[in-house]
């Protein structure tokens, strides 16, 4: 899986940062057929976790609803310079990782 | 049989093409009764109107990624923050669109995202604070190609 990340390369300490994460993925939402009239099974991300230096900042429980390649804005006090991971698991179990450095400045 | 007139056919016309938005106005009720589910996140807990916003565009031409922002009103600090939002919708086969965890590290209680909505709707938000209160807050969107009705 694709994953874009946006993060500020640096902030001053205590700033808050805007955080985006767009994922390349259908989120199938099970009520589509295929050419052959079958059903589609739903494949959708379905849980994505942020933490930035360990410590979880944000996490979001999708359904169907999300539209497809799933986007998500958010934000956080940059603290101290380290490491923002995403992860994230689809509903076939398939997992993606994505990761981006800050440095934190005073 | 009277005369029609100008005045009168005209009011005749005005009048029938009103008809059609009265059976228009229906369809867009509420599908979901979201009462169940919001009770269920807010384990039966309160939940009051406010604090929270959803900001969409009011005519969404595409349902299949309609864009939307939503914030809640919240210091953001140890002591008082957001703990979740849960967004639903009115119409969507799947109520529950997404819930969203943030802590008090968010520093802005803002989430924004792209979601399918399957017709003219009412977004509803819901919101748990640290406190243990509960509040909501919504948005009107009318969406001209909906999501889930096609095969493509």
């Amino acid at each position: 899986m694709i994953a874009r990340v946006q993060v500020p390369r640096e902030a001053k300490r205590g700033e808050i940062i805007v955080i985006r994460i767009a994922i390349q993925h259908k989120m199938e939402t099970g009520y589509r057929l295929d050419n052959f009239g079958k059903p589609i099974p739903k494949n959708v991300i379905n849980e994505l976790v942020c933490r930035y230096d360990g410590v979880e900042i944000f996490r979001a429980e999708m359904g169907s609803g999300v539209a497809a390649n799933p986007f998500l804005e958010f934000f956080t006090v940059a603290e101290a310079s380290g490491e923002i991971v995403f992860e994230w698991i689809d509903d076939a179990g398939e997992r993606g990782a994505e990761r981006a450095s800050i440095k934190v400045h005073g | 049989m009277p005369r029609l007139d100008r005045r009168r056919f005209c009011s005749v016309l005005a009048g029938l093409s009103a008809l059609p938005m009265l059976p228009a106005r229906r369809a867009v009720a509420a599908e979901n009764d979201l009462t169940p589910i919001i009770a269920k996140i807010s384990a039966g807990r309160p939940v009051r109107e406010g604090r929270v916003r959803v900001d969409t565009p009011s005519l969404a031409d595409n349902g299949h990624s309609v864009p939307l922002k939503i914030s809640v009103e919240s210091p953001m600090t140890a002591a008082e923050h957001v703990v979740s939002i849960s967004l639903l919708s009115d119409r969507n086969p799947r109520p529950l669109i997404a819930t969203y965890h943030l802590g008090p590290r968010a520093g802005r209680a803002t989430v924004s995202t792209r979601v399918r909505l399957n017709g003219t709707q009412r977004l509803h938000a819901v919101a748990k604070l640290s406190d243990g209160s509960f509040w909501s807050g919504g948005a009107n969107v009318i969406v001209t190609e909906s999501a889930c009705l096609d095969d493509s």
